[in-house]
């Protein structure tokens, strides 16, 4: 029951969004859905966590072996928590930004939220395609009706892009559906595939091109930053949040346990691209001058890393990928919340223009400062956790050249901390400028969206394990299917 | 009665509590309230660790386990505290060193606002938590969580007046050397982690466990580790930011960049002592890189002229020292010139601080002289700090800094004779420094002669305190051939450390180094004393001006390391990223619509067209399938 509830409140409150007149009475429904749903996604990783409420399954489009099969597993529960919390938080911290058309514009994150529920939670893969473009189609049209001047170009170009992977997806999973016995998009029947080798080899590609797209891993990435510069920024927080987690799950649920062959063979190539992403991104990170574009090389950056840990194919690599799905989510829409109000207040995203904020603004500059400290995984923050048990992973990957890869992984905590360092400092040090002079400290809202989130860095920072536990068992469960030891034995 | 062992959760709790009332209530609360707070939270913690200290003393000791920070398949990461010997010696020297500095920065601070004063106080706190849980961890994680906790605090209060570029500069360079040396603390956590599963101290440093342990692993791990003390504990290659950290309010200066923090390095070796043991070629290593920054530094300070410079490389200098120790095996010498250093380093920090008060905000020492007549407490408890560190008995540093010169003496005489005459170096800017800063003419101007005065007593009793401390500190570890049974810290320590390849000298030997060493110090003394008596103001030249530029290493590093790293990052960003990869990306766009054109009517380049076609086209074949294949 649960996750087809999750799928319906953010889809039926964004269909009847549309017909709401009154730009503040949208935004409250809006706010008022999406708490709706995080209560419902609470319950179903505290209370409601029995088998019973957590699947279920019925017909869609029998002709096609296809059937509405939705389950929240723990990476699922997971990661429809993060997709919960974060549309409010989105809502509350964006709460003064004004957008013209609101109903359209709440109509539509609302409707991206019920597709991103719905990636998280399909077990078909007819279904998990088809939300996948629900998840999509919302934020094109976000991106391009209220994006920044070139928004046009750069929406085309994001669609193009990962329209090209999803169209690469559909044709693998339209394959795989034609090798299973039944002829069946069950997730099941693609685990019990058990295709050759060869096979396995260019079916990757399918799907990992697509998810590599949508993550994005260098070179894959190229219209990402643009992406995010020009779309509004609370479509960049559900771009950059809870979006690229699709490409991270498409990895761990869809591509490693079915074709763990091809997964492991290819293994090498996925986690140089991630991990020489990493350094490239980082590079290009501390030539930033625009904030958004900072943090958009910075997010390719730790995606990378958790691309590569997913590839370490080990237990705390997977945990630790897990973990940090939710914590960068969390991470990055508290920065974005910043980045929004110092445009919305001063007009400009250049760090360079600004400056001296921290006189002006200091409880602005502590939310931040945390944020950015956890962003670059410093100790009893959330994200330490998370990279810890990455890099302990990755040292651990059965690749010969996994200790080169930790080291070059490494590099990147360095260079995460220059680039960092570097941006709360031309922001928030120094001196005052007629810019920055008449800055205003942070309103209401705003606080206490910035609080939640800095809550969540500490309690998950101290006590990882109330995360960990939830996913313990599927990081288990995906290990075990892609384990092609018993392959070697024979 | 409850046992102290059972609330030393407390010793960290205490600051952290009071980090968030100071950070929380800085705006609400007053000077002194945030003062008292601030304080004594240390006060109490301070209390606490005698109380501890004196348990394990009579043999107790204890592994608190509080719950599982990470628990993922067969790691098992507990949060828990150790309290040993070598954890109790450090809890007192953090609580009751920081405690005195607490109380002078009262009195220090107290022209800043009161938010400001109050943030001062709260990362303070956070400082003292942050430390304590390095030294309390009962496995690498945690100390590894103070080790970047106290980074943290560093880089925080380096730039705690964040309105000067260069001082937040100051701060991101101290925080991204530190972050170097992180890096290779942490590999060497997963390497134990791939190899023995556990990071634990009690599990690690056990005989099974070190069997366990192939050279290479042993080799990787130490060095890796003291890779990591280079960046922390401000060692060649990693140790320019140190200097640079006098940006922060001088009190910091003295308890973070003298007394506690930069000594988390020599802890953590200290502390692995069994595994270093075992690995002869990380110890020359390690013997080298202190003694060549032993000496390095020290010729820096000979020509520096800010007074918390010449402090700043002096420290540096003396941590060689302590990594000279180490590498010889000499641990608890080590160990115990990481009290007595932390007794006279922090001294002398805060007497620049009364300087520094007295004179105004002014820092170098050319524009000083004669201020003996004006500060009289500051010049006497100065020139016990100088004496100390100088090495004349019976002054603490003597006892501490004999113990290290023995131990490189029996290693290898060579090592003997330059840390001697790097000793004498010490000796030398040391008191070139106290010189020219306390005697002769003032050379400020009248403003400056006018306003000259004593500081405060908040100020002075510490400085009183630490004085003594420098005077008597030494006696814990008298060596062997003055009394028998008088090496009480050895003794106190001996169940944690071994120390290995020590000893092996006679004591006639003994005698005669020492009286060596006291005497040519006592040379040194009376050379600087007629040379800056009655200092002048001179330009440097030649290699003088060479040392004056610190060896120009900064501007060497910037050259080879950051320099090209920010070009290759540009050249990234603004040729390779567009022109490269995107347009590669744009290439293949521009050849699919070159050779699609007969779809020219269709690509309109509006989005929304696209969009709505693919949908109309999903819908289409759903339609299709479900009618065609019922």
């Amino acid at each position: 029951m649960i996750p087809v509830l999750l799928i319906l409140i953010p889809l039926l409150a964004g269909l009847a969004s549309f017909f709401i007149k009154n730009d503040k009475t949208v935004r409250s429904w809006a706010l008022f859905s999406s708490l709706l749903t995080v209560v419902v996604a609470v319950l179903a990783v505290t209370v409601l966590k029995e088998n019973k409420y957590l699947a279920h399954q019925c017909e869609w489009i029998p002709a096609l072996g296809s059937s509405f099969s939705v389950k929240l597993d723990g990476m699922g529960q997971l990661l429809c928590l993060l997709t919960g919390i974060a549309y409010p938080l989105i809502f509350l911290g964006t709460w003064n930004s004004q957008y013209k058309n609101a109903k359209n514009f709440f109509a539509l994150m609302l409707l991206s939220q019920a597709g991103l529920m719905g990636v998280f939670v399909a077990m078909d893969a007819l279904l998990f395609y088809f939300f996948w473009e629900l998840a999509l189609i919302p934020v094109y049209f976000l991106c391009s009706q209220w994006g920044g001047e070139k928004r046009i170009r750069v929406t085309f170009k994001f669609f193009i892009y990962t329209f090209l992977g999803s169209v690469l997806m559909l044709i693998g999973i339209l394959y795989l559906q034609s090798q299973t016995p039944n002829k069946s998009f069950g997730i099941q029947d693609f685990y019990n595939l058990d295709l050759p080798g060869k096979t396995q080899s260019w079916v990757f590609w399918l799907f990992f091109l697509a998810f590599a797209i949508k993550m994005p891993i260098f070179p894959f990435h190229t219209w990402q930053p643009d992406a995010y510069e020009q779309s509004p920024t609370a479509t960049t927080m559900v771009l950059s949040g809870i979006m690229v987690k699709m490409g991270l799950l498409g990895l761990l649920r869809w591509l490693l346990p079915v074709l763990p062959i091809a997964s492991y063979s290819w293994g090498d190539v996925t986690m140089s691209l991630a991990v020489a992403g990493i350094i490239y991104a980082s590079l290009i990170a501390i030539r930033q001058d625009d904030i958004k574009r900072l943090v958009a090389y910075s997010s390719i950056a730790h995606i990378g890393l958790m691309c590569a840990a997913i590839f370490a194919e080990n237990k705390s690599g997977t945990q630790g990928v897990m973990i940090q799905m939710f914590n960068h989510g969390i991470n990055i829409i508290g920065l974005w919340i910043i980045v929004e109000i110092i445009e919305k207040r001063f007009g400009t995203r250049k760090m360079s223009e600004l400056g001296g904020l921290a006189q002006k603004a200091p409880v602005m500059a502590i939310f931040f400062v945390i944020i950015a400290l956890a962003n670059i995984a410093l100790p009893l923050t959330n994200a330490f956790v998370g990279e810890f048990l990455m890099f302990n992973g990755l040292l651990n990957a059965k690749s010969q050249y996994s200790l080169w890869f930790t080291v070059f992984a490494g590099v990147g905590i360095i260079l995460g901390a220059v680039y960092t360092l570097n941006m709360i400092r031309k922001i928030f040090y120094g001196a005052t400028n007629q810019v920055t002079e008449a800055a205003q400290d942070l309103k209401l809202n705003e606080k206490l969206s910035l609080g939640i989130i800095v809550a969540l860095i500490f309690w998950i920072g101290v006590y990882p394990q109330a995360i960990l536990n939830i996913t313990d068992g599927i990081s288990q469960t995906i290990l075990e299917q892609t384990d092609i030891s018993h392959l070697f034995k024979k | 009665m409850q046992n102290a062992l059972q609330i030393v959760y407390l010793i960290p709790l205490l600051p952290l509590i009071g980090f968030l009332i100071n950070g929380l209530g800085r705006k609400h609360l007053s000077k002194s309230v945030i003062s008292v707070i601030g304080s004594g939270v240390v006060l109490a913690s301070f209390a606490i660790s005698i109380w501890v200290f004196l348990q394990v003393k009579g043999g107790n000791t204890h592994e608190a386990h509080y719950f599982d920070f990470i628990s993922v398949g067969d790691l098992k990461i507990p949060f828990a505290f150790k309290i040993d010997q070598l954890s109790s010696l450090f809890l007192l020297i953090i609580t009751g060193v920081g405690f005195l500095i607490h109380v002078y920065s009262t009195s220090y601070m107290h022209e800043e606002k009161t938010e400001h004063f109050g943030r001062y106080f709260s990362y303070l706190n956070l400082f003292i938590f942050s430390m304590l849980l390095l030294v309390m961890g009962a496995n690498f994680v945690i100390m590894f969580i103070g080790w970047e906790g106290v980074g943290l605090c560093s880089y925080l209060l380096i730039g705690y007046w964040f309105k000067k570029t260069e001082y937040n500069k100051a701060a991101n360079k101290a925080f991204i050397m530190n972050r170097i040396g992180d890096l290779a603390f942490l590999i060497a956590i997963f390497w134990l982690i791939q190899k023995l599963g556990t990071v634990t101290y009690s599990e690690v440093f056990t005989a099974a466990n070190l069997a366990k342990l192939s050279t290479t692993d042993i080799s990787v791990i130490t060095l890796l580790l003291f890779v990591g003390a280079t960046g922390k504990s401000a060692q060649i290659p990693l140790y320019t930011w140190l200097p640079d950290a006098m940006a922060g309010p001088t009190p910091v200066s003295a308890l973070i960049h003298a007394a506690t923090m930069v000594t988390a390095g020599i802890y953590m070796i200290a502390r692995s002592n069994l595994l270093y043991s075992l690995a002869p070629l990380t110890m020359d290593i390690v013997a080298y890189v202190g003694l060549a920054t032993a000496l390095f530094a020290a010729t820096i300070a000979l020509k520096q002229n800010d007074i918390k410079k010449v402090l700043a490389y002096s420290t540096v200098s003396q941590l060689g020292f302590m990594f000279l120790a180490l590498g010889c095996g000499a641990y608890t010498a080590a160990v115990f010139h990481v009290m007595t250093h932390a007794f006279f380093k922090a001294l002398m920090f805060l007497g620049s601080g009364s300087v520094i008060h007295a004179m105004g905000g002014e820092q170098d020492i050319r524009n000083m002289g004669g201020l003996s007549k004006k500060l009289k407490i500051t010049f006497i408890t100065f020139l016990v700090g100088c004496i100390a560190i100088a090495g004349i008995p019976p002054f603490s540093g003597f006892f501490s800094k004999d113990a290290i010169l023995l131990s490189a003496f029996a290693k290898n005489p060579v090592l003997y004779g330059i840390a001697l005459f790097t000793a004498l170096l010490t000796a030398f800017y040391m008191f070139r420094l106290l010189f020219i800063t306390f005697t002769g003419k003032f050379r400020g101007t009248h403003e400056q002669e006018h306003h000259l005065h004593e500081s405060p007593a908040p100020m002075t009793i510490p400085l009183i305190i630490l004085a003594v401390l420098s005077i008597i500190g030494g006696f814990v570890g008298i060596p062997e051939v003055f009394m028998h049974g008088g090496d009480k810290l050895g003794e106190f320590l001996s169940p944690v450390i071994t120390n290995h390849g020590e000893g092996h000298v006679s004591h006639s030997t003994e005698y005669i180094l020492m009286g060596l060493s006291t005497g040519l110090v006592l040379i040194m003394i009376i050379f600087a004393w007629f040379k800056f008596k009655n200092y002048q103001r001179t330009e440097e030249s030649g290699l003088g001006k060479v040392l004056e530029n610190k060896w120009y290493v900064d501007e060497l590093y910037d050259k080879v390391i950051v320099n090209p790293l920010h070009k290759f990052g540009g050249f990234l960003n603004s040729i390779f990223e567009n022109k490269v990869v995107d347009g590669i990306v744009n290439g293949v766009g521009r050849a699919v619509s070159y050779s699609s054109r007969q779809f020219r009517l269709l690509q309109s380049g509006q989005v929304g067209n696209y969009i709505l076609l693919m949908v109309g086209s999903i819908v289409l074949i759903f339609v299709l399938q479900f009618f065609l294949k019922r």
